[in-house]
């Protein structure tokens, strides 16, 4: 799956997207493929502050919980309802129609801190050596 | 996100079949210090593989299984002496070709480990114990069966063993094997040539809650590898599928089988642990047996018990029981979605006066006591197999 050249992309597998002062955010094609079938999403409320670096909710596969660190801080606006009943959209479009939430950012400057579509498919390939080494 | 199937590197065990798994781009994770396949994307992951195995058929590398044999010395009947003293099923009743399940108990009548106890020969038996208490189980078995005229074997290293589960296994092995598996009961084995090699031990046990069956072949990668391929040859036409340790898991979970460091260990007893089927007092002396008298004597403080969420959330190992007031009263064993029932389930250990079928609970999950309530189990029982007919 190709990782949209418009989105910044965390350390921690998140993508984020910004049009005008709005930003949406998910986690990524690399890191649904990890957590394998999601069953379940929590999500923030509308209005939670979520700050840089900080979980803000959590995504469960049958194996495991993963926690959602926020790429950048803001309030939430609005939260994708849709993925209560259907998390398993988070693995056949992770980087569209499963958005987890948008947010109205505090400080966009912090987005210079991410990597772009090509920084972060070096980083996942390097990732994907270290396994195999 | 944190990655719960980060590779770990070091010095991680690996079965034979390890090159082959990762070439077929199999998901690999530690467990219990061996690398080993927890879902197969090509086989469309853990729910896919699951279902596979409950409606048809799946084949799992179990290889890190450890195997101990234990025959006899200069005397007969010195096997069966030191395997009644380790464990505390009566093995005296097997035949030969007969299987059980069993546990070898500390003397606090806590869990060493869960094994299956086979019984190859007049006064030959064979345990097949867990990956991660090998070495454990090895020491523990030689330093206690010291006193007996037998001989312990560890040949743990010596096969590769996978287990063909699902109701299509039988059609499967069926095309491998020249052995008479239709008459061949749950919990029995034979010997017979499968995949051209001679004399190997096909035996009808899992860990799946589905009928299915276990096979063990030599250990070097090429033989595993030509066995395997054959496996998924024979099976293809049954729509068969590799199976990682993660739907083994939510198998065994719905089924009600334990999990060593989870449902039993060293800190939980064979009463609390709901076993007592499998625990023959009356066989005479073994070790544990002490204590597990006083227990039962005393009473019960906590037993294992099934619960299933009402509410939105997944009950995980770990997590705090809570009563309806919100107080703390026990602690989930293992938790998972479970694939068959579409619900949240998991095993749980509460006092006895919570464990009726009906009672509610609260689990804690994430700072919330979200509702569940206690529910037979197992949670998942395959349907018996409609009586043969007749052809007259």
């Amino acid at each position: 799956m190709a990782y949209p050249k418009n989105y910044r992309y965390s350390k921690e597998h998140e993508w984020i997207k910004v049009e005008g002062g709005v930003a949406t955010i998910g986690i990524t094609d690399y890191a649904q493929h990890e957590l394998g079938d999601v069953v379940f999403v929590e999500l923030p409320k509308l209005g939670t502050k979520i700050e840089a670096g900080k979980s803000f909710g959590t995504v469960e596969s049958v194996k495991a919980v993963s926690e959602i660190y926020a790429p950048a801080a803001g309030e939430v606006i609005e939260s994708n309802g849709e993925l209560q009943n259907t998390p398993e959209k988070i693995n056949t479009d992770p980087h569209s129609a499963a958005w987890l939430i948008k947010v109205r950012l505090t400080n966009a400057a912090e987005l210079s801190g991410l990597m772009d579509a090509a920084a972060y498919e070096a980083y996942i390939a390097a990732k994907g050596q270290e396994a195999s080494a | 996100m944190e990655s719960p199937a980060t590779p770990h590197k070091s010095a991680l065990r690996k079965t034979p079949l390890n090159a082959l798994h990762r070439r077929v781009g199999a998901k690999m994770v530690n467990f219990d210090g061996w690398e080993m396949p927890v879902e197969y994307p090509s086989s469309g992951g853990l729910i896919a593989e699951h279902k596979a195995v409950r409606s048809g058929v799946g084949v799992f590398d179990v290889s890190h299984m450890g195997d101990i044999r234990i025959h006899s010395g200069a005397r007969p009947g010195g096997a069966l002496a030191a395997v009644q003293h380790i464990s505390m099923n009566d093995a005296s009743k097997l035949a030969i070709g007969q299987a059980h399940y069993s546990a070898m108990l500390y003397p606090e009548g806590t869990f060493v480990d869960d094994v299956i106890v086979h019984r190859l020969g007049e006064d030959d038996y064979l345990l097949v114990i867990n990956a991660g208490t090998r070495e454990k189980d090895i020491q523990w078995v030689r330093e206690n069966t010291r006193n007996f005229d037998c001989v312990v074997e560890d040949l743990s290293d010596a096969y590769t063993q996978l287990a063909i589960q699902g109701p299509r296994g039988i059609d499967v092995m069926k095309k491998l094997t020249d052995a008479h598996l239709e008459g061949l009961k749950n919990y029995w084995f034979t010997h017979g040539t499968v995949c051209g090699l001679k004399n190997t031990l096909i035996a009808r046990t899992g860990y799946t809650g589905e009928d299915g069956f276990e096979i063990y072949v030599p250990s070097d990668a090429a033989t595993s590898e030509k066995v395997w391929n054959q496996v998924m040859e024979a099976g293809r036409e049954f729509a068969v599928v590799p199976c990682g340790l993660g739907c083994r898991n939510t198998l065994r979970l719905e089924s009600k089988m334990a999990l060593y460091g989870h449902e039993i260990s060293d800190k939980i007893n064979v009463w609390e642990a709901g076993l007592d089927r499998y625990c023959n007092m009356e066989k005479g002396e073994f070790v544990g047996r002490t204590a597990l008298e006083k227990a039962k004597a005393a009473g019960l403080r906590r037993t294992l018990v099934g619960i299933e969420m009402m509410d939105r959330g997944i009950a995980r190992d770990k997590y705090c029981c809570c009563d309806e007031a919100g107080k703390a009263i026990g602690v989930v064993t293992s938790g998972s979605p479970s694939p068959t029932l579409g619900k949240n389930i998991a095993l749980a250990y509460v006092p006895p006066a919570y464990s009726a079928v009906g009672t509610v609970l609260r689990v804690e999950i994430r700072g919330q006591k979200c509702k569940a309530q206690v529910v037979p189990t197992p949670f998942y029982k395959r349907a018996k197999k409609a009586a043969v007919q007749q052809v007259s």
